[in-house]
């Protein structure tokens, strides 16, 4: 009974990663029908810059937890955005108004070029960083276990939570908010209504960049190691989230994020570590095939 | 006169041709992970490698010709691996040293064999040897034997506590832990868990959760450091408390940085260090004058180079069939000690001893 409060809790400090990056997937897809695989990438990249900033502040002696893990975030975010608003800028843009599989090539191609980018630059040894967060509560002891809920699992949760509620503020709200859906609904007619098409795509990569890199903040600090191919497998991930979520969907992204969390969690520790990919895929597959559109998704309606 | 002309020209063409053989250097590689999250294994060989053939070159080489180093990037990656192989062939390699992981190192030796390409590897899972090839000497010992001592440690030091046997479904890993596992039921300590993980993950809290509520204090895992560092620092996380007993991949220091600077709970099973050899001590200053620490395979490598020297000098020949004679007959004295090697290639004295981690250094243990 113990363990599998426990298990919940470690489903959801993963699924609110997988989350965090689906939402990027699942915002570009909506309002340019594509998907982006650099994105994972986009996410390793911020994980690189989340650790070189961590690396900068031990060296200048700010000791303070809260204050470095905050100039980690923003500078982080600013660096991050800006990653993906050029990736946009160079590899998506040209390409707009061709076919539909243009720009998905070109997405592969600039994953490959991030990875291997970094891998020069950065060396492809594995890079690490002391425990910042240590520590956690005990909640309750039963059977002899004891559920142990560490603050740097308590921080993600929380972030997640709070970033959500911005960006859904963000979304149905704000006037870009509106802009960002106008696209999404019918281009065109946005553009004739005045939208400036191109700056609001630009942003909502950009806005995608940011939250891939608050989840690179979280992962560097929970996990402590990072390499230049964790774009691979959390991208993965992430977009199998996105699509059983329901791709286009924002909520969806989140939930299926939070569910393939919980299924990575829970099939490890009660069947076995060994097959939980093959878990993940196959209910993957099942929902897909009595709900094709995903648990949140809305059918797509071809407008004639 | 056309004669006499005909004879000069001939000396001359002779002596040209003499003074190429003698100047042209004869190549030697080693191939490993020199990219990759085992890069820094991959280093180690060549710091090793880079240092033997400085010094063979500085004695004035082998039978007389000096030796080039190529150096092969497999990344661990066992197509790559092979890639690699069909490259050094191509290059006429007189000798191999590697390749490092056994997945790569089994695909990649039999290119090397059907080349006759003389390696000499310090891979451990027995189907390096075990497949019989010619051309293959091992020097590290092999997993059934490794996984001997470290599952008899087990159940002899923890007898009565609950022991977890974890791979990370590699060649090497799975191998390793198999022989664990299967040497601890023969000490009577039945493993109370048998879990696999998929190496390069990041998250690893499902089975520290399980580990946790099944009251698993002990681990042995098979496997590289990457994976076991996520595993300890997660346990650390979770509140479990875990001694972990390891490989010989665990002798690389990036286990302790990627552990976040503590790995004193980590025991792992290695060749003896040769860095106490007395033999090796005047290598082992000169390496640490140059500001390198002859850690894990750094000697090995070395070793591997001292070996081609030395059969080639007793052979008298660079060409295969003589060198394989001299290397299965010969006795070898090395920075790792004395070597000989039995019909299928392995060497005779492998044992194998229990190291603990303490910071940034690791000592033996009884």
């Amino acid at each position: 009974m113990a363990s599998i409060i426990q298990q919940l809790i470690n489903g959801l400090t993963l699924g609110s990663i997988y989350g965090l990056i689906a939402i990027g997937y699942t915002m570009v897809y909506g309002i340019i029908g594509m998907i982006n695989f650099a994105h994972g990438d986009i996410y390793m990249v911020s994980a690189f810059i989340a650790v070189t900033c961590f690396t900068l502040l031990a060296a200048a002696g700010i000791s303070s937890v809260p204050l470095a893990l905050l100039i980690v975030l923003a500078v982080t975010v600013a660096f991050t955005s800006v990653f993906g608003w050029s990736v946009e800028r160079t590899a998506y843009r040209p390409l707009r108004g061709s076919t539909r599989l243009a720009p998905l090539i070109s997405s592969i191609g600039m994953s490959i070029f991030l990875q291997n980018m970094v891998q020069v630059t950065q060396g492809a040894r594995v890079k690490s960083i002391p425990p910042i967060i240590t520590g956690g509560i005990d909640l309750f002891t039963r059977d002899g276990f004891n559920v142990h809920l560490a603050y740097s699992q308590i921080i993600i949760v929380m972030v997640t939570v709070a970033l959500m509620a911005v960006f859904t503020w963000l979304i149905t709200q704000t006037s870009f908010g509106r802009q960002q859906r106008a696209c999404e609904q019918d281009r065109t007619m946005a553009m004739l209504l005045g939208i400036d098409v191109d700056r609001t795509i630009s942003l909502t990569f950009m806005i995608g960049a940011a939250l891939a890199a608050v989840a690179g903040v979280l992962v560097t600090v929970y996990y402590g190691v990072i390499d230049f191919y964790i774009g691979f497998g959390a991208g993965i991930k992430a977009f199998t989230a996105a699509v059983l979520g329901g791709i286009g969907s924002l909520p969806g992204a989140m939930l299926g994020g939070l569910v393939i969390g919980l299924i990575e969690a829970f099939w490890a520790a009660y069947l076995s570590a060994e097959y939980k990919d093959v878990a993940t895929f196959s209910i993957l597959i099942l929902v897909l095939m009595f709900r094709p559109n995903g648990l949140l998704g809305r059918p797509e309606v071809e407008k004639v | 006169m056309n004669n006499r002309f005909f004879a000069v020209a001939c000396v001359a063409a002779f002596s040209v041709a003499l003074s190429g053989v003698a100047s042209a250097d004869t190549l030697v590689a080693i191939a490993g992970p020199m990219s990759g999250q085992y890069a820094s294994s991959g280093d180690q060989i060549r710091k090793g490698a880079e240092m033997a053939i400085a010094d063979i070159n500085a004695k004035g080489g082998v039978l007389g010709q000096k030796l080039d180093l190529v150096i092969g990037d497999d990344a661990c990656d066992p197509k790559q691996a092979v890639a690699v192989a069909n490259q050094m062939v191509n290059k006429k390699i007189a000798f191999m040293h590697g390749h490092w992981c056994s997945s790569s190192t089994i695909p990649a030796s039999d290119v090397y064999n059907e080349a006759n390409i003389l390696m000499v590897t310090v891979s451990t899972n027995p189907k390096v040897t075990d497949r019989g090839l010619k051309n293959l000497f091992a020097i590290a010992g092999r997993d059934d034997q490794q996984g001997q001592v470290a599952g008899a440690y087990l159940a002899e030091k923890f007898k009565g506590k609950k022991i977890a046997v974890v791979d990370d479904k590699s060649a090497y890993g799975k191998g390793l832990a198999d022989e664990i596992a299967k040497a601890m039921q023969a000490g009577k300590a039945a493993p109370a868990m048998r879990e696999s993980i998929t190496a390069g993950e990041k998250d690893y809290s499902g089975l520290v959760t399980k580990m946790k509520s099944a009251g698993i204090e002990v681990m042995a895992y098979g496997g590289y450091p990457a994976e076991l560092a996520l595993i300890l620092r997660q346990a650390q996380q979770a509140g479990l408390k875990l001694t972990v007993m390891g490989g010989d991949t665990m002798s690389n220091a990036d286990l302790v940085t990627a552990a976040g600077g503590n790995a004193d709970n980590v025991l792992f099973t290695f060749g003896p260090d040769a860095r106490k050899n007395p033999a090796a001590a005047a290598v082992v200053k000169k390496f640490r004058d140059a500001k390198i620490e002859p850690e894990g395979y750094v000697l090995y490598a070395y070793a591997a180079f001292q070996l081609f020297d030395q059969a080639a000098a007793k052979a008298g020949s660079l060409k295969f069939a003589d060198l394989e004679k001299s290397m299965r007959a010969g006795k070898f004295n090395t920075v790792i000690g004395h070597i000989e090697f039995d019909a299928k290639g392995n060497s005779k004295a492998p044992a194998f001893v229990v190291y603990r981690w303490k910071g940034s250094q690791y000592d033996t243990v009884k």
